[in-house]
């Protein structure tokens, strides 16, 4: 500041304007310098492309599955229940009320129009992730170990503390015996 | 840590020479040696030493641990076992690393109880108490990254359980989990990163102990009677005397540590977790390891998901704010008759909150969780600001000397030269 002084009298404006200039354009620079520093580092945390491409659609053979069997399988590293509902538990699952439930969803929602007694859900809680157990807990579904949520046939929570019902990935039928998850349809929620 | 004027004199050439370049040695004279220490500190003030001494543990062992480990899905559960089997003195090592972080939690939850008990947490100490907090997040950040690493039942879905409830974090909740996984679920980026948090964490604590560490030699310990030294008679010097005693005090605490080492070294762990993980089952009975059992029952103690989230790192900030919502002018709970009752409450409702926390949630264990919660926050955001007006405290001695010989006594020798002692808050 001492050297501006000399010059201040004659031209205040104009030495105050180039000094704030760099100033700004020096902050600036750094703010904008610490975030294109800050971008790699982060967004090298995300899913790599090895991560992304063993997430290709895989298909499930449901033929050797029995009424009431839940199979496991897995696809981009989460597990995903894949359960055929007898025909008792598909009449019960259509007539509860929707308002029975914590995350209301009517039970043409939780199947593929046609194939209703095939349930394709993910097997994670949706509270904190636990798996819960098949053909426990008070609604001929599953029940979390964890922190006693329960779901019923077709992964509607009907128990809490998980808050919505279990995921439905994206699937399609490929034939009658064949579905295919990882594509063919919008991932539900 | 320069709360006091240096008494150092360099003696020889070679060391007046460096001091004048670097006076490192006299910074540690003047914190560790001359340092004005009130005479009248109990054994509650010992765990800060204690501490450092298991920081300096689970480094050392953790950086010898990671020559060995494999931080890969794969590999870690084997490698694990490897060192427990084929390393030489493997078993001791990561013995040693997991009981060692058990008896930092034991040593810090008695070093907090002293912080809450005498008031430390007051003005002028507010900025060195919140470091102590800023630890303690590391600390617990650090054990449950450690806690993964072994790769069984209980590292997966402790992973698992702790990612989700960053979820609920609204927003950005999705975000941060997928980022912490690298991927669409815990799995082999996760326990690699993991790692490297694991490895990375310990030195920022490192880093924030020094801060903690130099703010209190700016401001001076607290002692049992909370009031401030006055001259010379009220203090020691560090060295001999706190010194030797914060040495004995980790001996004794060694014999602790020994016993859980040597003979129940998995007592403090879970069985389930010598299992591999396995994404397909979870154990039937999960819970956390015995440090975070408290919050782990406040998280349960609430219905709703975000809720209990919300009030689970509730229950960890408010402590930041305690030094404001405490509006006695007395520090030492032994001169607060109302408080010290409420206290001991607050200690009984955290304990048995911790013991909820193993429990399974039903019934009558989450309805006593939810009392002890409500008592919880309403200790710090009730108890504390009301007490502070409407309590009448026992009378302050006059001094620490005071409080130690009784009053009108005096006695010569020992204390610290006057100039020495007297001013620990006036400099910076």
């Amino acid at each position: 500041m001492a050297n501006t002084s000399a010059a201040a009298p004659a031209a205040p404006g104009h030495e105050g304007s180039r000094r704030d200039f760099l100033f700004l354009a020096t902050g600036a620079g750094l703010a904008v310098g610490a975030a294109a520093a800050a971008w790699p580092l982060i967004s090298s945390m995300a899913p790599d492309a090895d991560t992304i491409a063993a997430g290709a659609p895989i298909e499930v053979d449901l033929s050797p599955i029995q009424d009431g069997q839940i199979v496991n399988v897995f696809w981009r590293g989460k597990l995903i229940f894949v359960r055929k509902l007898t025909a008792k538990e598909v009449g019960d699952m259509q007539a509860v009320p929707l308002s029975a439930m914590i995350d209301p969803a009517a039970f043409p929602t939780r199947v593929k129009s046609g194939h209703d007694q095939w349930l394709v859900v993910y097997g994670n809680c949706t509270h904190l992730g636990c798996v819960p157990i098949g053909h426990q807990g008070n609604f001929e579904g599953w029940a979390c170990p964890c922190h006693g949520s329960q779901f019923d046939a077709v992964g509607r929570v009907r128990h809490g503390p998980a808050p919505i019902n279990l995921p439905i990935p994206p699937y399609a039928f490929e034939t009658d015996t064949k579905i295919r998850i990882g594509e063919g349809g919008k991932e539900a929620a | 840590m320069s709360g006091t004027a240096s008494t150092y004199v360099p003696k020889s050439r070679v060391a007046k020479w460096f001091e004048a370049r670097l006076p490192i040695v006299g910074l540690m004279h003047s914190s560790f040696v001359a340092f004005p220490v009130p005479r009248n500190l109990n054994y509650f003030w010992t765990f800060g030493a204690i501490l450092i001494a298991f920081l300096g543990i689970q480094i050392v062992t953790g950086v010898w641990l990671a020559m060995h480990y494999e931080p890969s899905a794969t590999g870690a559960f084997n490698s694990v076992e490897k060192i427990m089997r084929d390393v030489n003195y493997g078993w001791l090592l990561r013995y040693a690393h997991a009981n060692g972080a058990s008896m930092f939690f034991v040593a810090v939850y008695l070093h907090m109880f002293r912080n809450l008990y005498y008031g430390s947490y007051k003005a002028p100490r507010e900025v060195l108490y919140i470091l102590g907090v800023v630890i303690y997040l590391l600390m617990m950040a650090t054990a449950f990254l450690g806690y993964t690493l072994p790769w069984g039942q209980m590292s997966f879905w402790g992973a698992t359980v702790i990612t989700n409830i960053l979820a609920a974090i609204p927003v950005v909740g999705d975000t941060i989990q997928t980022l912490l996984w690298g991927g669409y679920s815990v799995g082999n980026p996760t326990v690699n990163r993991f790692f490297s948090l694991h490895y990375l964490l310990p030195w920022m604590i490192a880093g924030v102990v020094v801060l903690h560490v130099w703010a209190l030699h700016v401001t001076g310990q607290n002692n049992p009677v909370g009031i401030p030294i006055k001259s010379g008679k009220d203090a020691v010097p560090f060295t001999p005397y706190a010194t030797i005693k914060d040495v004995f005090a980790v001996c004794v605490f060694m014999i602790l540590f020994s016993w859980f080492l040597f003979y129940q070294p998995n007592y403090l762990g879970h069985a389930d977790n010598y299992i591999q993980a396995n994404p397909a089952v979870t154990p039937a009975h999960i819970v956390p390891e015995w440090y975070f059992l408290p919050f782990y029952a406040i998280l349960r103690a609430v219905p709703s998901k975000l809720g209990g989230v919300i009030l689970m790192f509730s229950a960890v900030i408010i402590l930041a704010f305690a030094p404001w919502l405490d509006t006695s002018r007395i520090r030492s709970c032994n001169y607060r008759p109302l408080y010290r009752q409420f206290f001991w409450v607050f200690v009984g409702a955290t304990l048995l909150l911790g013991w909820l926390g193993s429990q399974p949630p039903e019934g009558g264990y989450v309805l006593a969780a939810q009392v002890c919660t409500a008592y919880y926050f309403a200790h710090f955001l009730i108890v504390m600001p009301l007490c502070g007006l409407f309590e009448t405290p026992k009378k302050l001695p006059g001094s620490i000397l005071e409080s130690v010989t009784g009053p009108g006594k005096q006695v010569s020798g020992s204390g610290m030269p006057a100039g020495a002692a007297a001013a620990p808050t006036t400099k910076g």
